[in-house]
């Protein structure tokens, strides 16, 4: 293999005193000292979520406080990785929610399996759950990493809607037929 | 195995096919022969028809012929015989076949009148497909998206009618889904033979509900449910309990009685949800008891045996096998065999009986029959063990003679194949003179007195074979895994077999069912895998003279010359 000699070019004396690199260094220190900062002092500076973000799935309440799931068990169904399991219940009697009759007994979402995909949000009929902005989970253990329904309800907290089905079913069975 | 008598066909047309069906087959069975879904809610191939939801509307046609000569006329333009259209269209639950009929279901008008019939039943039909337990297996989804318009014109307030009306013990009514095809009043009639349900009040009033002062408690009336098009008629026991999109099917056989109905388990990740009705038209056409549906609850009972005891102390299967092989193998032995148990069981202990030369008997029960589908005989499998010979004459309830020859000190040692002793009439005495080894899934006084207890599968944790009271040989599957502990009965047997000295002892399906043909004369030929899933009927001549204890039932007479003898 032929050794090809290369030829060194000696520095000039500009180089050889290394000022105008450390000046041309510094001109690109100086401008982003005086630039705003791109990153955020986490954890104590939060990002603003866009809307349309898929984050933790909750359970959300009416403007009532009614909780909106009939454990229909669709998101159950549709989840691609088994992550939600639900054990539905009866409504007892002389609850004020009697008129919906059912309701999850057990609503668990477990956080390891879920990949935010929204499908569970995209298939309620019942618009009773949502990826909200939530996008920080952390735990020490498996079963914190399982979000069962009172941690649900409270991530999702309340939102405004229409849907007021149930209310309509509610005022029908008290008011009778309309003949 | 008679071949039946060839009916007289006739050749209709539908939707532009010939296709021959039985004569006196209706429009929507010719169609299904054809390949043709007609839509309908209250036709049910097994009550009488009524007509009255006209969903199965279709347009129907004869061929045409001349009013005073009796020909034929043709149509020049095709040359066969003109077919004359009836203007309007006809239900097709409730016209017969006749000779040249033809039917037309993809018509403009036909799809009107399926979507004009979808929009009046769906006015006042509630919103409740989340929280109903029907979804998913409802003929009015099916429909509404198969022929339904796809959106609703109807703005004014919804009917409200009772939501949860306690028709019976069983039976919850939700009178809003009702769509009042009326299937549940006939069947109540017709099959259940107890008329409790009609309607009352008229149009959008009416209303399905009890006779005053009864109630609908009869053992058929969760038949009601499955038929039951809509979710009106729900089961008090599996409402709100699993939506049926998550249940695994497996095909099953009711041990309730020796009628075997044919069913369906529904069970979920190891958890039976509920039993339903399998159509057999020799069996029980599209029916069960409603006690039949609740033997799943026997899976996780308390008393379920989970552990291979030996002495009241828990071992392992092996050491049980090899003690009780000993305890065997010490000679006087008797066999109690089970009605029970699988035709595959009953041949491994028929096996273990003859190796041992111990006498062999089975517990007979007797109760009443229905004279539907429930038969005096509560043993599901009497005949399996006449048929693999484990015993030669019917078995008595009481084991009286057991008895004697236990306090005669003839018997030191007794195998007991999922049969209480005490119950069958031994007394705790006589219990305590012999050994017993006990094969069995729940715990009884027998188990709590054996020296050695082999805790084995219910019949929907294993597969096998039973012989109903027609002799015919019925599959059962398993719906799902055995409970931790138990041990599948053929493996169980079938090393103990192998202890006692058996030359060839099998331990599975296979393995057995290859002993099977060789055998036993009458299944000579067939194979587990060759019994369909409504069953063969058996060369029973050789069991002709003795006199079972069953009277009538849907699909049985018992021999002339016998009649029922008292238990």
């Amino acid at each position: 293999m032929a050794v090809i000699q290369v030829d060194r070019k000696p520095l000039t004396f500009a180089e050889r005193t290394y000022i105008p690199q450390i000046l041309s260094g510094l001109k690109t220190t100086w401008k982003h000292l005086r630039s705003t900062a791109v990153t955020l002092e986490y954890p104590e500076q939060r990002p603003n979520i866009p809307p349309g973000y898929r984050g933790v799935p909750t359970l959300v309440k009416d403007p009532h406080g009614r909780e909106k799931c009939v454990s229909c068990q669709l998101c159950e169904f549709v989840c691609p990785p088994k992550a939600i399991r639900i054990t539905p219940g009866e409504i007892p009697p002389g609850s004020p929610n009697r008129q919906i009759e059912k309701a999850p007994q057990a609503f668990d979402i477990d956080m390891l399996r879920c990949i935010y995909c929204g499908f569970c949000q995209e298939v309620c009929p019942e618009e009773a759950i949502f990826l909200q902005n939530q996008y920080s989970m952390t735990g020490y253990t498996r079963e914190e990493m399982v979000n069962h329904k009172d941690k649900l309800l409270e991530l999702g907290g309340t939102l405004p809607d229409k849907h007021f089905k149930w209310e309509k079913k509610l005022h029908a069975e008290q008011e009778g037929n309309a003949h | 195995m008679t071949q039946p008598a060839k009916p007289d066909l006739v050749t209709v047309n539908v939707d532009g096919r010939e296709v021959s069906v039985p004569k006196g087959t209706n429009m929507i069975e010719a169609a299904r022969l054809a390949g043709v879904d007609v839509p309908h809610y209250c036709y049910h191939p097994k009550l009488t028809v009524v007509g009255n939801c006209r969903m199965c509307l279709v347009e129907m046609g004869l061929p045409a012929v001349d009013p005073a000569t009796k020909q034929p006329v043709m149509d020049p333009a095709t040359g066969k015989q003109k077919i004359n259209w009836v203007p309007r269209p006809t239900i097709a639950c409730a016209t017969n076949a006749t000779p040249g009929l033809h039917i037309r279901t993809n018509t403009p008008s036909v799809k009107d009148c399926r979507e004009g019939v979808m929009e009046f039943l769906l006015i006042n039909h509630p919103l409740d497909c989340p929280i109903c337990d029907q979804a998913g297996e409802c003929r009015l989804q099916e429909q509404s998206m198969g022929y339904g318009r796809g959106y609703s014109r109807f703005i004014e307030h919804k009917n409200v009618k009772p939501k949860r009306t306690q028709l019976g013990p069983r039976v919850t009514l939700d009178d809003e889904r009702c769509i009042l095809c009326s299937r549940c009043i006939r069947f109540c009639k017709e099959v259940a033979k107890d008329d409790v349900l009609g309607f009352v009040d008229r149009g959008s009033y009416s209303t399905l509900t009890c006779y005053p002062g009864k109630e609908l408690a009869n053992n058929y009336s969760l038949n009601t449910v499955d038929i039951c098009p809509v979710g009106a008629l729900t089961s008090t026991d599996f409402r709100f309990k699993m939506r049926v999109w998550f249940l695994k099917q497996t095909n099953s056989i009711d041990t309730e009685s020796s009628v075997g109905a044919n069913t369906v388990v529904w069970s979920r990740e190891g958890v039976i949800y509920r039993i339903t009705p399998r159509r057999n038209d020799e069996v029980n056409d599209t029916w069960m008891t409603d006690s039949g549906r609740l033997l799943f609850k026997e899976v996780r009972q308390e008393n379920r045996l989970t552990a291979v005891q030996v002495d009241g102390q828990a071992s392992s299967l092996d050491i049980a096998i090899h003690t009780a092989a000993e305890l065997l193998k010490a000679g006087s032995v008797a066999v109690v065999g089970s009605g029970r148990s699988s035709v595959e069981e009953q041949f491994l202990t028929k096996k273990i009986a003859d190796t041992l030369k111990a006498s062999t008997q089975l517990v007979a029960r007797v109760g009443q029959g229905d004279k539907i589908l429930l038969s005096a005989d509560r043993n599901p499998n009497v005949r399996g063990a006449l048929v693999t010979g484990l015993i030669n004459r019917l078995p008595e309830a009481q084991l009286s003679q057991l008895g004697a020859a236990i306090d005669a000190g003839k018997v030191k040692t007794v195998l007991a194949i999922n049969e209480d002793l005490s119950a069958a009439g031994l007394t705790q005495a006589q219990l305590g003179k012999v050994a017993i080894v006990y094969v069995g899934t729940h715990a009884n006084a027998t188990s709590a007195a054996a020296r050695v207890v082999l805790p084995t599968l219910t019949v929907f944790e294993k597969s096998g074979t039973l012989v109903n009271q027609q002799f015919r040989i019925q599959k059962f599957h398993a719906a799902i895994p055995g409970l931790a502990g138990a041990v599948n009965d053929l493996v169980v047997l079938g090393k103990l077999l192998a202890k006692v000295g058996g030359s060839s002892a099998p331990t599975d399906l296979t393995g057995v069912w290859a002993q099977l043909v060789g055998e036993v004369a009458v299944l000579a030929g067939l194979s587990f895998a060759k019994i369909s899933d409504t069953g063969v009927v058996l060369n029973a001549s050789d069991f002709a003279n003795l006199v079972f204890p069953e009277g009538e039932t849907l699909h049985y007479k018992p021999a002339a010359a016998s009649a029922p003898v008292p238990a």
